[in-house]
């Protein structure tokens, strides 16, 4: 078995234990912190979607997470707490945000595109500021969290635990069967040579779109998940900051390499949580860390397990 | 709004402008030259506003320390090239962020380390305090004339070193076509290190010269990196003129959008409505600006290159 597949299974592993390991060592805390990156790694797989196979890279990522969050509290808050509902109406915000904002973006290409998905993610992060209704800028906190289809599941942090961790690998291989199916080639080709593929007779633009869409999607779940973990939302869920930590995992972990932005997300929130437990100042060593990482080694974390590239 | 408040919050759009000129010219080269997605220019921003705080302490004298400042901004901005950036001029953009975003959290956690997290505060010299009488009854504190003025003069000087020397052929060629700058014989590694370096050293002048009006704090050239960088976008990667214009047009939009788009809005809606969306939409003025442009043209106002 190859080194990021054996990696992952270890690490699958490791994650389905963790409410167990909890009561050894580190008790709610650690089961929290586990949520939390194992929500930021749905996101950055999403986001690698983009940015390892399409070529993509979008610096407004965290829109949609917030997307996902605020549908979520607003619709507990306003007496919608199912999922059966809160599901379909994020899904359905989420793809006209995506469809509308992702075609406007993909006129451009390269740092444009870059920085025009920036603007739009800025557009979302201070009309969430606005509403006033919901916090503001202060953002509001959640009495309770949304109803799993009427079972009580996100009642206990195990059942949100679990329920995280099932959508993690769900993610996983979804993402997986898409990237190596006909739809993931065409992107990846298009992102090598787009003139090329379209002259193959393919529209570029709406496999582009496509993609959008999908990675749109599953970073609002991820946004729903991430409502009911902290039971909080704020903009700041949305903030361009918080696009520029999923493109650093993605980046970090291995761009389109297999399982590479899981392993960058957890490295990620497992490193800052780590360091600092050493030294307050944890940022003089995370900082020098980043550069040395990306100054010595190529393909990130996914690329030091697997020294060959599987595209 | 009467046309004083009018007019002062129009010089203090062109103040903001000129500031983000400083920041973005060195930008826009960077990124335009050597292809180079610097995300550490903002902190270059910060560490001027320390150096000139720090460089005031042991002189006492502003001008002094201004001078000083810039040095340091500008070895600093070398030493960042020769040991760091260099090596990643031909990597992929993403690892460029990367490393510049570690060395933006690294460098952020220095300063308060070294200077502690609590704004530091600096006033303005004696000569440049108080006001300053432009019209009958408008008063406008004579330091931010000072920043307008000083911004303009070195506009101009980069205008005259870009187009009238050939020190600013080569940055120009370079920004269309680098390598073919090389291929004809120029050392393309000492301009860009020139580059580098004097665009290290105008980020540091632009924080010398906003610490008395903003304050010296951490993180504090975070947010404006993100408008410098809407700036070199809506100007054009590489374009001096595209990054003057717009860093002036942001700065207006910016500025006259937060005193404006309320009172705009309580026109045509009620006045609570207005008060709660106005402020939202004042902050995206820029970013609609940006989206708007690149929709209509994909690679910003004046492309130093036909394509990329």
């Amino acid at each position: 078995m190859r080194g990021a597949n054996l990696a992952a299974l270890v690490i699958f592993a490791l994650l389905a234990a963790t409410p167990w390991l909890a009561e050894f060592w580190g008790g709610s805390y650690l089961i929290s912190l586990v949520m939390k990156a194992m929500i930021l790694g749905i996101a950055a797989l999403s986001l690698d979607l983009l940015i390892g196979h399409a070529g993509m890279v979008s610096f407004g990522h965290a829109a949609f997470v917030g997307i996902g969050a605020y549908t979520t509290g607003i619709m507990i808050t306003e007496g919608a707490p199912d999922l059966s509902a809160i599901l379909p109406v994020t899904i359905a915000i989420a793809t006209a945000f995506a469809l509308v904002t992702g075609a406007i973006s993909l006129r451009t290409s390269g740092v444009y595109f870059i920085m025009i998905t920036l603007a739009f993610g800025q557009m979302v992060f201070f009309t969430m500021s606005s509403l006033s209704d919901y916090g503001g800028d202060d953002g509001l906190t959640l009495w309770e969290r949304a109803d799993a289809f009427g079972t009580g599941l996100f009642d206990s942090d195990t059942g949100l635990f679990y329920t995280i961790l099932a959508t993690l690998i769900v993610v996983t291989l979804l993402l997986r069967r898409i990237v190596g199916s006909r739809f993931g080639r065409v992107l990846r080709a298009a992102k090598q040579n787009p003139t090329r593929v379209e002259s193959m007779g393919y529209s570029v633009f709406a496999y582009r779109l496509t993609a959008y869409v999908i990675a749109g999607i599953i970073a609002a779940l991820a946004g729903v998940l991430f409502a009911n973990q902290s039971e909080f939302i704020s903009p700041a869920t949305a903030a361009w900051q918080r696009s520029g930590d999923l493109i650093i995992m993605v980046v970090l972990g291995g761009m389109g390499l297999r399982h590479g932005a899981l392993f960058g997300a957890l490295a990620i929130v497992l490193l800052e949580e780590g360091l600092s437990t050493l030294t307050h100042d944890w940022r003089l060593i995370f900082g020098p860390m980043l550069v040395l990482m990306v100054l010595y080694t190529k393909g990130g974390i996914a690329g030091l397990l697997e020294p060959r590239r599987d595209t | 709004m009467s046309t004083t408040l009018f007019l002062i919050q129009l010089l203090n759009g062109v103040q903001l402008g000129l500031l983000l000129f400083l920041i973005s010219a060195g930008l826009t080269l960077v990124f335009g030259v050597m292809g180079f997605i610097n995300l550490a220019h903002g902190v270059q921003y910060m560490i001027g506003a320390y150096l000139l705080v720090a460089f005031y302490s042991v002189t006492g004298h502003f001008m002094a320390a201004m001078l000083l400042a810039m040095l340091a901004a500008l070895v600093i901005g070398l030493l960042l090239e020769v040991f760091i950036f260099r090596h990643l001029y031909d990597r992929d953009h993403l690892d460029q962020v990367l490393v510049t975003f570690g060395i933006i959290i690294f460098l952020n956690q220095l300063v308060k380390v070294i200077w502690g997290a609590t704004p530091l505060t600096l006033d303005p010299p004696e000569f440049l305090s108080g006001s300053f009488q432009l019209v009958e009854g408008l008063m406008y504190p004579t330091y931010r004339v000072a920043i307008i003025v000083a911004g303009l003069a070195v506009a101009l000087l980069l205008w005259l070193l870009v187009t009238r020397t050939k020190l600013g052929m080569l940055v120009r060629a370079g920004s269309t076509n680098a390598e073919m700058v090389s291929a004809l014989g120029v050392n393309i590694h000492r301009l860009f290190m020139v580059v580098f370096g004097f665009g290290a050293m105008l980020a540091g002048f632009a924080g010398a010269l906003a610490a008395p009006i903003f304050s010296a704090e951490p993180g504090m050239g975070d947010d404006l990196l993100i408008v410098a960088f809407v700036v070199i976008i809506i100007g054009g990667i590489g374009s001096i003129r595209g990054a003057f214009i717009a860093a002036i047009l942001v700065g207006l939009v910016d500025t006259l959008g937060r005193s404006m788009v309320t009172d705009i809005l309580k026109l045509f809606m009620d006045a609570s409505a207005a008060n709660q969306i106005g402020p939202a939409l004042a902050s995206m003025a820029i970013y609609v600006l940006m989206a708007a442009v690149l929709f209509f043209k994909p690679t910003g106002l004046f492309p130093a290159r036909a394509s990329r």
